[in-house]
C-alpha cells in the first residue's frame, strides 16, 4: 500500500527488507537521509541481523563492503558525488574481485566548483569500473531496483550501482510503496557467494596476475555484465509478476511509436520529457522518448531496436566528457552505427540546474528549425560565458571564473566585477 | 613470560630449555605454515620470517580459525603471483590503504554471522601503515573494530624499489633522500612513530617487536589473541635489498637496532605502557649503523660524526623515554650502567 515518503526513506525501507548484513556508511549529501533511516532501522533490531559500520571515509565504505561482502556477507552502501569519486579505486577493486554489492550513488554534480545539486557526472566518471549502472526514472523505481538489483549483483557476481537523482528523487515527498517484506524474501534468495572467506577451506582472494591471463579475467567481466543483458529483463519481468508493478529492465519507451524525433534520457528527467512529449503530440508532432535504466551495461541492440524507426534521435545528458560532448552520446552513435540517423547530444541540467518544459520545448523547436547543432548546452548564458573569456585575454590575473560569473549574475552579496 | 637463554658469545636464543606450551609455534611438527614456502622473497627477507611466525602463532592462538587481510606491498607481492599463492590460510588482498577497513568489514561480516570464533588479521608493510593507510587504521583503532593489525617495518617502499617512507629513520639513503650536496639522507625532524599513535587512541593492545626475538613476537601475537578490539603490533623486518645489510645478518641487524635504543621494544595497553623488553648489552649506534650500505654515507672521509652523534641522541632519548635499560644486575651481567654512560657521554649531553 502507497504511504507519503520520501525518496530516501523509501529506498532505505526497501534496502531493510533486502536483509543487507553489513551496512558502511559515511556521510555525503544528498545521500545522508538512506543511511540515517538504515542507522535506525539497525538500531531499532527491525534490520536484523546486520552490522551498521559508521566509517571514516567513503574509501573505507567501499573497503569495508569488500571485506565483507568477500566473506560472504550481503553488503550495501550509499554514496553521492566526490565519495563516489574518493572510493574509485576501490570501486574497480570490488568488480574485478566479483564482489556482489549494491549501492545507492544519490547522482550529484562533482567539483570545483563545489556544488550539492544533481547532475550525473559522479556515475558518468565511473562507468568503466566494472560495476553495472542502473538508472531510476522515479523514487518507486529507485526503490524497486534495488531489490533487483541485489538478485542480479549475486546472480552476475559483480557489483551494482542504483543511480537516483539527489534531491529530485532522494528527498521528494510523494505516495509510494514500500516492496512487501514477503514478496522480498521469496524473491530474493539468501546471499550464495561464490567465493568466500572461511578457514575450512582456504582460498587466496585478491593474488597479482600477470600479462598470461589479465585479459582474460577482464574479459570475463566484460561476458557477465553481457549476460546481465538477459538477466535484467528477465528479473525485470519477474518483479512485475511478484509485485504487481512494472520497474527497471534495460530500457522503456515512451510513445515512441510512429515517432520521427525521439528523445533518449537517464533519470528523473523522464518524468519532464514525457510531458513534454504528451504536449507536443497533441500539437501533431511526431515524438517520443526512451528512458535508458541500464547504462552498464549498455543494451545497445534494444536501444538500436527501439530508435531504428525514428528519423532523429536527441540525446540529453546530465553530464559531459570535457573536450568532447556526451557521453551517452557515444554509446548510442555506436549503438545506431549504419543507420545514419541524424544525433543530437543535448546537456542540461549541469550542478542542479532545473530542466523545465519550456527549456525542452525550446531546444526541441530549434531542432524542428533545423538549428540545433550537434552538440548543444541547454540554457547556456553564452554572453556571460563570451565576457569571462575576454576577461581572462585582456588581464593577467582575471581570478576566480566561479566568482566572476557570480558577480555577473548578480548574486545576493556578491558586488560588481 | 621471562625467557633469557641467551647463548654466550651469540645473539641466540634458546628453544630446548622451555616447557612444550612455551615452546615456539615454530618448534611444532603441525605448525601451520600459514606463510608456506616457495614465495619470492629475497634472501635474509625480514618481512617473510616476521609474518610466518606471528600467522602461525596467530593460528595457534585461535585454534586454525584465522582471516587474513594483507595490504599492498612486498608480502602481498612476493606470497601470492597466481596460481602459486604461499598461504594456507583464509587471505584477501584488496588495496595498498584499505587494509584495515578491510579487516573491518571482514569483522564486521563475522559478526553479523554470529561467528565471532574467527578471527581477523590485517597485515602490511610501513608505507601502507604509516603512510597511504593511515586514516582507515585510525578508523579502525577509533571504532574498537575486532582486527588484529601487523605493520611490518622495514622502513621504506621496498616493493616500488627503495623510497622512503614516514617510517624511514632520519639520516637513511633511500632512493628518494639520496645523499646528495649537503643533504645527508632522510632529512631529521620528520617521520611518525605509529606504536605511540597507536597507543594515542587507547586501543585494548599495542605492541612493537623484532625479528630478533621470534619468541617475543609469538608471545606478543598470543598476547593480542588473547583480548577483543582493535590491537596494534609493529615489527621491525630488516631488508637487506633496501638496507644494504648481509642477507644473512638479518638476525643481527634487527638486534642491534634493539640492542643500541634506535628502536625500543616495548607493550602497552588501553594507552598506558605495560613492559619493556631491556637492552641486554648496550651499545653504541654506530655497530648499528655500519652494518647497512644505507648509512655508509656518514661514515669514511670526510663522514659526517654529527649525524651519527644525532642519531645516538635519539637512542639515548629512547633509552631515557622508554626506560630501556634495566637495573644492573638483573639478569646477571655487570657492567651495564657503566656502558650506557660512556655511550651517553659521548655525544656531549646536548639534544639534536
Amino acid at each position: 500500500m502507497a504511504s507519503q515518503l520520501e525518496g530516501s526513506l523509501a529506498v532505505a525501507r526497501t534496502v531493510a527488507r533486502c536483509r543487507p548484513q553489513v551496512v558502511c556508511a559515511y556521510p555525503i549529501t544528498p545521500q545522508t537521509h538512506i543511511v540515517e533511516a538504515l542507522s535506525r532501522l539497525v538500531g531499532s533490531g527491525e534490520l536484523a541481523p546486520c552490522e551498521f559500520v559508521n566509517v571514516e571515509s567513503e574509501f573505507a565504505a567501499m573497503s569495508v563492503a569488500i571485506g565483507a561482502s568477500a566473506t560472504g556477507a550481503r553488503a550495501y552502501t550509499a554514496t553521492a558525488s566526490q565519495g563516489l569519486l574518493f572510493m574509485a579505486e576501490a570501486l574497480f577493486n570490488a568488480s574485478g574481485l566479483g564482489l556482489p554489492i549494491v549501492m545507492t550513488v544519490a547522482n550529484r554534480a562533482i567539483g570545483a566548483p563545489i556544488n550539492i545539486w544533481n547532475d550525473h557526472s559522479d556515475a558518468m566518471a565511473l562507468r568503466d569500473c566494472g560495476w553495472l549502472q542502473l538508472y531510476a526514472t522515479s523514487s518507486q523505481e529507485a526503490a524497486d531496483m534495488h531489490v533487483q538489483a541485489f538478485r542480479l549483483a549475486e546472480r552476475c557476481s559483480l557489483p551494482v550501482m542504483v543511480c537516483m537523482d539527489g534531491f529530485v528523487l532522494t528527498h521528494a515527498f510523494e505516495p509510494l510503496e514500500v516492496p512487501d517484506a514477503a514478496a522480498v524474501d521469496s524473491y530474493l534468495p539468501p546471499f550464495q557467494p561464490r567465493q568466500v572467506l572461511d578457514p575450512l577451506d582456504p582460498v587466496t582472494i585478491g593474488a597479482m596476475v600477470g600479462p598470461e591471463a589479465f585479459t582474460e579475467v577482464r574479459y570475463l567481466a566484460h561476458a557477465k555484465q553481457l549476460e546481465a543483458l538477459d538477466e535484467i529483463p528477465a528479473l525485470a519481468q519477474e518483479f512485475e509478476a511478484g509485485f504487481g508493478r512494472a520497474s527497471g529492465g534495460l530500457l522503456s519507451g515512451y510513445r515512441c511509436e510512429g515517432a520521427d524525433t525521439i528523445v533518449v534520457a537517464l533519470g528523473s528527467v523522464l518524468g519532464t520529457l514525457e510531458e513534454v512529449v504528451d504536449e507536443r503530440r497533441e500539437q501533431g508532432a511526431a515524438i517520443g522518448a526512451v528512458a535508458i535504466k541500464s547504462f552498464r551495461p549498455f543494451p545497445s541492440a534494444e536501444l538500436r531496436a527501439a530508435l531504428s524507426g525514428g528519423r532523429r534521435v536527441v540525446v540529453l545528458e546530465r553530464a559531459f566528457s570535457v573536450g568532447v560532448g556526451g557521453i551517452v552520446s557515444g554509446d548510442v552513435h555506436a549503438a545506431l552505427s549504419g543507420l545514419g540517423l541524424p544525433l543530437h547530444t543535448v546537456v542540461a541540467g549541469l550542478g542542479g540546474r532545473a530542466i523545465t518544459r519550456r527549456s525542452l520545448h525550446a531546444m526541441l523547436d530549434e531542432l524542428d528549425g533545423d538549428r540545433l547543432g550537434e552538440l548543444h548546452f541547454l540554457e547556456l548564458d553564452r554572453e556571460v560565458v563570451e565576457r569571462e573569456l575576454t576577461r581572462g585575454r585582456d588581464h593577467a590575473r582575471p581570478g576566480p571564473h566561479a566568482e566572476n560569473i557570480l558577480r555577473e549574475l548578480g548574486v545576493v552579496g556578491a558586488g560588481p566585477v | 613470560m621471562s625467557t633469557r637463554f641467551y647463548q654466550t658469545g651469540t645473539f641466540a636464543i634458546g628453544n630446548r630449555l622451555l616447557e612444550p606450551a612455551e615452546a615456539s609455534a615454530q618448534a611444532d611438527p603441525d605448525r601451520a605454515n600459514s606463510l608456506t614456502k616457495g614465495h619470492r622473497a629475497c634472501q635474509g627477507c625480514g618481512e617473510a620470517l616476521g609474518a610466518r611466525y606471528a600467522l602461525d602463532a596467530a593460528v595457534r592462538a585461535t585454534g586454525g580459525r584465522v582471516i587474513a587481510a594483507n595490504a599492498t606491498g612486498c608480502l602481498e607481492v612476493f606470497s601470492t603471483p597466481f596460481p602459486e599463492s604461499s598461504w594456507r590460510l583464509p587471505w584477501i588482498h584488496s588495496l595498498f590503504g584499505n587494509a584495515p577497513a578491510v579487516a573491518t568489514g571482514i569483522a564486521a561480516a563475522l559478526r553479523a554471522q554470529g561467528r565471532t570464533g574467527t578471527r581477523v588479521v590485517a597485515q602490511g608493510g610501513d608505507g601502507g601503515t604509516v603512510d597511504i593507510g593511515l586514516g582507515c587504521l585510525s578508523g579502525m583503532f577509533e571504532r574498537g573494530d575486532d582486527v588484529l593489525y601487523i605493520c611490518y617495518d622495514n622502513e621504506a617502499y621496498m616493493n616500488t624499489g627503495v623510497q622512503r617512507s614516514a617510517a624511514t629513520p632520519h639520516a637513511a639513503r633511500t632512493a628518494t633522500t639520496e645523499p646528495v650536496g649537503r643533504q645527508t639522507g632522510n632529512p631529521f625532524g620528520q617521520g611518525k612513530n605509529l606504536p605511540l599513535i597507536a597507543m594515542a587512541h587507547e586501543i585494548p593492545y599495542v605492541a612493537t617487536a623484532t625479528v630478533a626475538e621470534l619468541r617475543d613476537l609469538e608471545r606478543k601475537v598470543a598476547r593480542a589473541m588473547e583480548l577483543r578490539g582493535p590491537r596494534y603490533l609493529h615489527v621491525l623486518v630488516p631488508c637487506p635489498l633496501g638496507w644494504g645489510s648481509d642477507p644473512a645478518q638479518t638476525i643481527a641487524v634487527a638486534r642491534l637496532a634493539k640492542e643500541t635504543g634506535l628502536f625500543p621494544v616495548f607493550e602497552a595497553e588501553e594507552g598506558r605502557m605495560t613492559g619493556v623488553s631491556p637492552i641486554r648489552r648496550l651499545l653504541p649506534v654506530e655497530d648499528y649503523l655500519r652494518t647497512q650500505r644505507r648509512y655508509a654515507h656518514l661514515f669514511g672521509d670526510p663522514g659526517h660524526p654529527e649525524t651519527v652523534a644525532r642519531l645516538q641522541r635519539e637512542a639515548n632519548r629512547n633509552i631515557e623515554r622508554f626506560g630501556l635499560l634495566a637495573e644492573p644486575g638483573e639478569d646477571g651481567e655487570p657492567g651495564r650502567r657503566g656502558d650506557l654512560l660512556e655511550i651517553l657521554e659521548t655525544d656531549g649531553g646536548e639534544r639534536g
